[in-house]
């Protein structure tokens, strides 16, 4: 589907169903570098199960027009502008790593529009290593590398994978080329230099779940406990749950498991 | 590994794709011959048609086996997926139904062993696509036969029988001007010789049969798919950009931005086609890729010495091997095939068909068959086997005569292939020598 939003372009993925606002809504927003096709199982799983699908290409990403926005509160304020040109006023989201804090930021900034929050391998604040911003910016193979290498468990850097006759690594080295030259610098940028995490966790009013693998290094779930302590205003506190044998890669790497805790957060909250 | 990089092909040979088996442990590979997978529940089965999620459905569509083998030579070759087929001609036709259909075209280079050829030359044409032939040496051919209704470029890493070197990075960029895609045959190179994706192809296809397997007991394919093409860019593959009725109304491109070829040909082809791989052969293949670094590098130090050998008798009047000097394309395999120029090798015996065919049965350690790439060397005779439906101005513009004879060099100790080769230019001289 495509959408103008700020008077730029925006496809969003509805997992090929026609979208129905009236339906329960679900955004699903992906990280650095990547678009709508990270969350493809989960879509499609969360489509076949009674809810809209909404996984847009964020701005400059995929087939989205634009530049890349350049700070986490540009991009909550794009998602509530995304949602009015939808013409869907209250919808759960859910963001992965980047676009778990653009998640974070848009529910504690318009709580009356968000009924349901996940995030998945997400931490806040959320540091980018030096040597990977520096090669964001001036050497995006490496860039790519240290992303693969420290976001997949080592069974899938050596071609293992959940998806038959796929390699995971290569399908996110091609992603992340697919982009235009600027877009990781700035999404990483935005991830590094985002500094209300904590005070937005503390706002967020609605059923909250963290998603978080066990083997994941570059959101580590240790790093999470903060996030998970700041968002004491939630009814019961936030749920947390660990995703098993699975790397900051989640949605590749176990595509059920995250598919299943989503939906069943979704439907009993 | 390196910092930051993949692992090292002698790593990927041996543990690409394989996970120790969840249920029991197994290291090696189990063969999982199953023809079906049970479905938990109802739902899970009908998310597995609904492409919800990840899994197998029948071994039509995907086996553990199978997956194992086509990771492993995805990660081999750099790609982001393959798809394991029922032979390398079974790939290379899903390549093709894939990409297009009645009225669309190919340019490929003429030298291309004889079941491509007539696949290219005979059958499609009956289905609406048709095939300009081009000397893969001349890149202003490969351009001037690109026609708007052109859709794929397609050569072989070595050609048949000349061992031409395809310039894959000149071919590619034709191609890529001009928004198709360039599809490589790597059979003979493997990708512990040449990796054709990192210098610019798009899709790879190797028979299984030959160097990957090594050991000429199982038939198979391979499919792999690079993921760099922009098919939404391009404009020119509606099967790839457009729904897709047979499959849930699909938006290839949409559902999977760089994966879209891998998709289709996995969802539509194998299926429907019904080209798949036994898990046997796919499990007879992956015992032979585990060495498949260790064997390159022998074959390749053979079939040097065997090629070197050749070139210093009276008897022979050509050898055809991109590893030497005087072919060719010497100094395009300098560059693209730095590691060695593959294991098979063709030559010119003087004294034609009859020195040929005496120097064929006097042999005792090469065997006289039709294949390439087993471990075991092997000797043909093109123009009175694969080749002999051709004309004989078809032969020669193919650069064959009727005393040119194929070489695979394998793994046996040289000096016993020397040996073997020297009795047989023994029994061809006899005859030229009346």
């Amino acid at each position: 589907m495509q959408l103008t939003v700020s008077g730029l372009p925006v496809f969003i993925y509805t997992a090929r169903q026609t979208f129905a606002p009236a339906q329960p809504v679900v955004v699903l927003l992906h990280g650095a570098a990547h678009d709508h096709s990270v969350w493809n199982f989960q879509a499609r799983h969360l489509a076949h199960h009674g809810f809209s699908v909404l996984a847009p290409d964020l701005p400059g990403h995929g087939r989205s027009g634009g530049a890349p926005l350049a700070s986490i509160e540009a991009l909550a304020d794009w998602l509530a502008a995304l949602l009015d040109a939808a013409g869907v006023r209250q919808a759960a989201v859910a963001g992965h790593s980047m676009g778990s804090l653009v998640a974070l930021q848009a529910a504690a900034q318009f709580p009356d529009r968000f009924t349901q929050l996940i995030l998945l391998g997400s931490v806040a604040p959320m540091p980018v290593a030096a040597p990977l911003l520096s090669a964001a910016n001036d050497d995006r193979p490496t860039a790519h590398a240290m992303i693969n290498q420290w976001s997949y468990t080592f069974a899938s850097q050596l071609g293992a994978s959940a998806v038959p006759g796929t390699s995971l690594t290569g399908l996110n080295r091609r992603l992340m080329e697919r982009q235009d030259d600027a877009v990781l610098a700035t999404d990483l940028g935005a991830c590094n230099a985002y500094e209300g995490g904590l005070a937005a966790a503390g706002a967020v009013r609605c059923p909250t779940l963290l998603l978080c693998a066990e083997r994941d290094q570059m959101t580590p779930r240790r790093a999470v406990k903060p996030l998970h302590e700041a968002l004491a205003g939630v009814a019961d506190g936030a749920r947390m749950i660990s995703i098993p044998r699975a790397g900051h890669a989640m949605l590749a790497e176990a595509p059920d498991a995250v598919g299943n805790a989503i939906r069943s957060f979704l439907t009993r909250n | 590994m390196t910092q930051y990089g993949s692992p090292a092909p002698e790593t990927l040979a041996l543990h690409a794709g394989q996970s120790p088996d969840p249920a029991f442990g197994a290291r090696a590979t189990p063969i999982y011959f199953t023809a079906g997978y049970v479905f938990p529940d109802a739902d899970h089965a009908a998310a597995l048609f609904n492409h919800e999620r990840p899994g197998h459905v029948d071994t039509s569509h995907s086996n553990p086996t199978n997956a194992v083998l086509e990771e492993r030579v995805a990660a081999l070759e750099g790609g982001i997926g393959a798809i394991a087929l029922a032979s390398g001609q079974a790939a290379l036709h899903v390549a093709i139904a894939t990409l297009m259909g009645a009225g669309n075209h190919i340019v490929a280079s003429r030298a291309l062993g004889g079941a491509a050829r007539n696949l290219l030359a005979h059958t499609l044409p009956r289905f609406g696509i048709r095939t300009t032939f081009v000397d893969p040496r001349r890149p202003d051919e490969w351009r001037d036969a690109i026609r708007p209704e052109t859709r794929l470029l397609f050569g072989e890493a070595l050609g048949n029988f000349g061992l031409e070197v395809l310039d894959i990075p000149a071919v590619a960029a034709i191609a890529h001007a001009r928004r198709v895609p360039l599809l490589v045959d790597a059979t003979l190179v493997t990708p512990c010789l040449q990796r054709p994706l990192s210098l610019g192809a798009d899709l790879v296809l190797h028979s299984a049969t030959e160097f990957l397997g090594g050991h000429g007991v199982a038939v198979g394919g391979l499919l792999v798919d690079g993921g760099r093409f922009d098919w939404e860019q391009s404009g020119l593959f509606p099967t790839l950009t457009e729904p897709y009725d047979g499959f849930h109304g699909m938006d290839f491109t949409e559902e999977s931005s760089v994966a879209a070829f891998l998709l289709r040909a996995r969802c539509e082809a194998l299926p429907d086609f019904g080209a798949c791989l036994s898990p046997m052969n796919a499990f007879q293949i992956l015992q032979g890729i585990e060495t498949l670094p260790l064997r390159m590098r022998a074959h390749v130090a053979n079939a040097r010495a065997v090629a070197t050998h050749l070139a210093g008798q009276a008897l022979v009047a050509r050898v055809a091997y991109p590893g030497l000097a005087p072919h060719p394309d010497h100094e395009l395999a300098s560059r693209l095939l730095p590691d060695g120029a593959g294991a098979v090798l063709s030559f010119e015996l003087s004294g034609g068909r009859e020195a040929a065919r005496a120097f064929i049965e006097s042999l005792k350690v090469f065997s006289h068959l039709a294949n390439v790439g087993d471990a075991k060397s092997l000797v043909s005779h093109p123009s009175s086997t694969t080749l002999s439906r051709l004309s004989a101005a078809a032969l020669a513009a193919a650069g064959i005569g009727e005393g040119t004879l194929r070489l695979s060099v394998g793994l046996e100790h040289v000096d016993d292939l020397i040996e073997d080769l020297d009795r047989g230019l023994y029994a061809a001289g006899r005859v030229v020598g009346g």
